[in-house]
């Protein structure tokens, strides 16, 4: 009873702690944010309250054992429902966004919905609440499995999960209500800042933790990737989200930095929220779930402990060519080109140490559409991974830089290698979460893998139509020796591929609310009845954790 | 297996060696080309004309960047003929020194802002940013009409103002003292405004919205539009040689 008091107490405390913020608050904005704190604060508490079980107290229980010869997989199973929600909600604004760069009028008079403040959104739900609830649930599910042992500190992977959410609900309203930093992909304010800090010290626990009290010998290579991705963005976090705050009870914070500082330390932060956020920690994905889905082991162990150095040694660098011809010093841009040119060689052997994991299963490209969603998404990297590289030469970046190639670029990297490799792992997870013997649908995974491809082509085309368009029109010169196009022929020029890439968008979409059908589907129980394509068969035996058994 | 993956196995099987070589590799990038800035000295070359926001214009680019601006507009003209002939002289490093955060941007599905002060009127700025098609027909701008209509309510400006000091922004204790003062100075036609000018030289001292009654979102936000690249007098330059 004890602990129950002093839970339900503390929470109580957080929520009054939250009403005294909102009470005092600055700003409107802030006093909104302790709000929505001081809800989380007395939903938590009515949990606690309605859902211990006080039977068990009652007979001095204090703790029910949980079963050790099952993985801990519930809070992977809330990450999974949880991507599938910000997915939707991320591609849905990413859908308006692009309207609205085709029909002004959609921006609707509001301050709430104008692009300026809906991009932010777009762009953090995609990355961080798509991409991060893809990331918890894989790399506490791989963590698990491939050290054989159940996840370390169980009560603070849930505190992970949860306060990961709160993260990505704090950041989301703030954006609607203006409340951001101004820097690129790192617009939450400092006080959302310093939660996220505590969450990720967090998984940074639960994730090492669990390899610590691993039973296999060996750390496997996916881990390697994972852990590279929490202590990377940990470093990146930290040094970029430096800001002085005006008021402890108010929102508004000024960056630590200035001008030419900032920028470089902005997008040394930027690209690297890139190269370890949706590149080394999706290849953690990749490491285990193509081979898993493929039945091979990973084609070359040498080339995995290559690419793993080499990538994360040089993906660092690489920040500066986002600034190329500005008033970064000239040293600078050059160390940052010269980088990302030589980045191109890990990132292609990644991308040929996932694709030959299929050596010798090459017909499951014609049978399983698992298989190919993450063959495409592995094309995709390998062809976003030569497009970046060639896009950070100067020479090149002096057309592409302020353009819609820049744009195309990133979607052809998020929606055709982060986004169709997740779709894969999800496919691969949801069956053996809810323990179902196979998806709902496995012509639907089909339909959603045409769907999100095509939608990519229309998508990514358009965008290097209307970049290179707009980079020759702006600096196109008559034979008089005049500038030949004023800025507002080039805005006209550019709406029947702004058009095009709505459609890519829209199908893109399409593809998920498939995929949103046929994971509810299969969470219900239900199976489809359709002809069968094949599927990877899942051995129910083998997937559990190894626990120690006393002597005979 | 070869001595290579033999010594690798070492690293596999300790966590904390893991994390550790890991950390090392990727610090390494960070540290040679991100600190340097700090001291290199001529990173940013001192330019005369360069000073801290007044109040009104630090306002006004919070509304700026409130309302994610950067999101379509550059601050940041770059060294080519075209460019330079559309927007005016490059931007140098100095004129964005004491921009907390910077805001550079990254994309240009609207013009570049860095030198947009003075280049069209108050009233001009305003129907524009109230209905930004009534007097750019192909524009896709959304709408910000709200922002004249609201009354501005920038907080403790002397709270920002030490905020940025703190990080190095040079205000004297003065304009720190005065900076709400100088807010409603600055925005009012008929104050006084030669302390204002003092602390601020070339600060353009006017009611902005065209509606002297009130303080309001435009006011702020237009002061800043106005001011943007205005700091540095690129015609007095003097042709330098070098010497050889």
């Amino acid at each position: 009873m004890n602990t129950l008091v002093w839970k339900a107490g503390g929470w109580l405390v957080l929520a009054a702690l939250a009403f005294m913020a909102m009470a005092l608050a600055a700003d409107g904005g802030f006093a909104v944010h302790m709000g929505i704190i001081m809800a989380a604060c007395l939903i938590g508490l009515w949990v606690t309250v309605s859902k211990a079980d006080y039977g068990a107290i009652a007979r001095g229980i204090i703790n029910t054992p949980v079963d050790q010869g099952v993985y801990d997989d519930d809070p992977i199973r809330w990450s999974v429902i949880a991507t599938l929600f910000w997915g939707m909600a991320g591609f849905a604004a990413g859908l308006y966004i692009a309207l609205q760069l085709a029909f002004p009028a959609l921006n609707l008079g509001s301050e709430y919905t104008t692009f300026g403040r809906l991009r932010p959104l777009h762009t953090s739900a995609v990355i961080f609440a798509f991409g991060g609830n893809a990331l918890i649930a894989t790399s506490f599910y791989v963590v698990q499995r491939t050290c054989r042992a159940r996840l370390a500190f169980p009560g603070l992977a849930r505190f992970v999960f949860w306060g990961y959410q709160l993260f990505i609900v704090l950041a989301a309203t703030g954006y609607l209500l203006g409340i951001t930093a101004g820097k690129e992909y790192a617009e939450p304010e400092w006080y959302v800042d310093i939660w996220l800090t505590i969450v990720w010290v967090s998984y940074a626990a639960v994730f090492i933790g669990t390899i610590a009290k691993r039973s296999e010998p060996h750390i496997y290579v996916a881990n390697w990737f994972f852990l590279a991705f929490i202590l990377t963005v940990a470093m990146l976090h930290l040094v970029n989200g430096l800001a002085m705050p005006v008021s402890l009870l108010g929102a508004k914070s000024y960056s630590a930095f200035s001008g030419v500082q900032d920028a470089l330390t902005q997008w040394w932060y930027g690209h690297n929220a890139v190269g370890f956020f949706l590149t080394a920690g999706f290849l953690g994905m990749m490491y285990y779930f193509v081979p898993k889905q493929a039945e091979r082991p990973v084609y070359s162990y040498r080339l995995s402990i290559i690419h793993f150095w080499s990538l994360i040694f040089l993906y660092i660098w690489a920040g500066p060519h986002h600034l190329h011809y500005t008033a970064l010093p000239d040293w600078a841009q050059t160390l940052g080109m010269v980088f990302s040119i030589v980045l191109w060689m890990p990132s292609w052997g990644g991308m040929i140490n996932g694709l030959m994991t299929l050596n010798g299963a090459w017909e499951k490209i014609r049978t399983d559409p698992i298989i190919r969603m993450m063959v495409i998404a592995l094309a995709f990297y390998g062809m976003s991974t030569f497009e970046g590289p060639m896009m950070s030469i100067k020479a090149v970046n002096s057309l592409s830089h302020y353009t819609d190639w820049t744009i195309g670029h990133v979607h052809s990297g998020a929606l055709g290698w982060n986004g169709m490799i997740t779709f894969a792992c999800l496919y691969y997870l949801v069956p053996r979460l809810w323990g179902r013997q196979r998806l709902y649908s496995l012509r639907m995974v089909n339909w959603h893998f045409w769907l999100a491809t095509f939608g990519i082509v229309l998508y990514a085309a358009a965008m290097w139509v209307a970049g290179i368009m707009q980079g020759l029109m702006w600096r196109e010169y008559g034979a008089d020796g005049y500038l030949v196009n004023s800025f507002t022929e080039v805005v006209t020029a550019m709406f029947p591929m702004y058009l095009i890439r709505a459609l890519g968008g829209l199908m893109y979409l399409a593809g998920a609310i498939i995929m949103v059908y046929n994971v509810w589907m299969t969470i219900a129980g239900k199976q489809r009845d359709e002809k069968s394509m094949t599927e990877t068969p899942h051995n129910v035996d083998a997937d559990k954790p190894i626990v120690a058994q006393p002597a005979e | 297996m070869s001595s290579f993956t033999q010594k690798h196995k070492k690293v596999e099987r300790n966590v904390t060696l893991l994390a550790v070589l890991s950390l090392v590799a990727v610090v390494i990038g960070g540290i040679v080309e991100i600190a340097p800035l700090f001291w290199i000295d001529n990173t940013v070359e001192e330019v005369e004309g360069v000073r801290p926001y007044t109040p009104l214009e630090l306002a006004g680019r919070n509304i700026y960047v409130r309302e994610g601006c950067y999101t379509c507009h550059s601050q940041m003209i770059r060294p080519f003929r075209d460019e330079v002939e559309r927007y005016g002289h490059y931007s140098l490093a100095a004129e964005s020194m004491y921009d907390h955060p910077f805001q550079w941007g990254s994309k240009r599905t609207g013009p570049d802002l860095a030198r947009v002060g003075g280049r069209y009127s108050d009233e001009w700025q305003v129907q524009h940013l109230i209905d930004p098609r009534s007097v750019v027909p192909e524009s896709i701008m959304p709408p910000y009409a709200f922002l004249a209509e609201r009354d501005l309510d920038a907080g403790d400006m002397s709270a920002h103002l030490t905020a940025l000091s703190r990080v190095g922004v040079p205000y004297s204790d003065e304009a720190i003292a005065k900076a709400n003062e100088d807010l409603a100075t600055q925005a009012d036609a008929t104050a006084s405004s030669t302390d204002l000018l003092a602390r601020y030289p070339k600060a353009q001292v006017r009611d902005y919205d065209g509606n002297p009654d009130r303080l309001t979102e435009m006011d702020a936000l237009v002061a800043y539009l106005q001011m943007l690249g205005t700091l540095v007098d690129f015609e007095a330059g003097e042709a330098q040689e070098q010497p050889r």
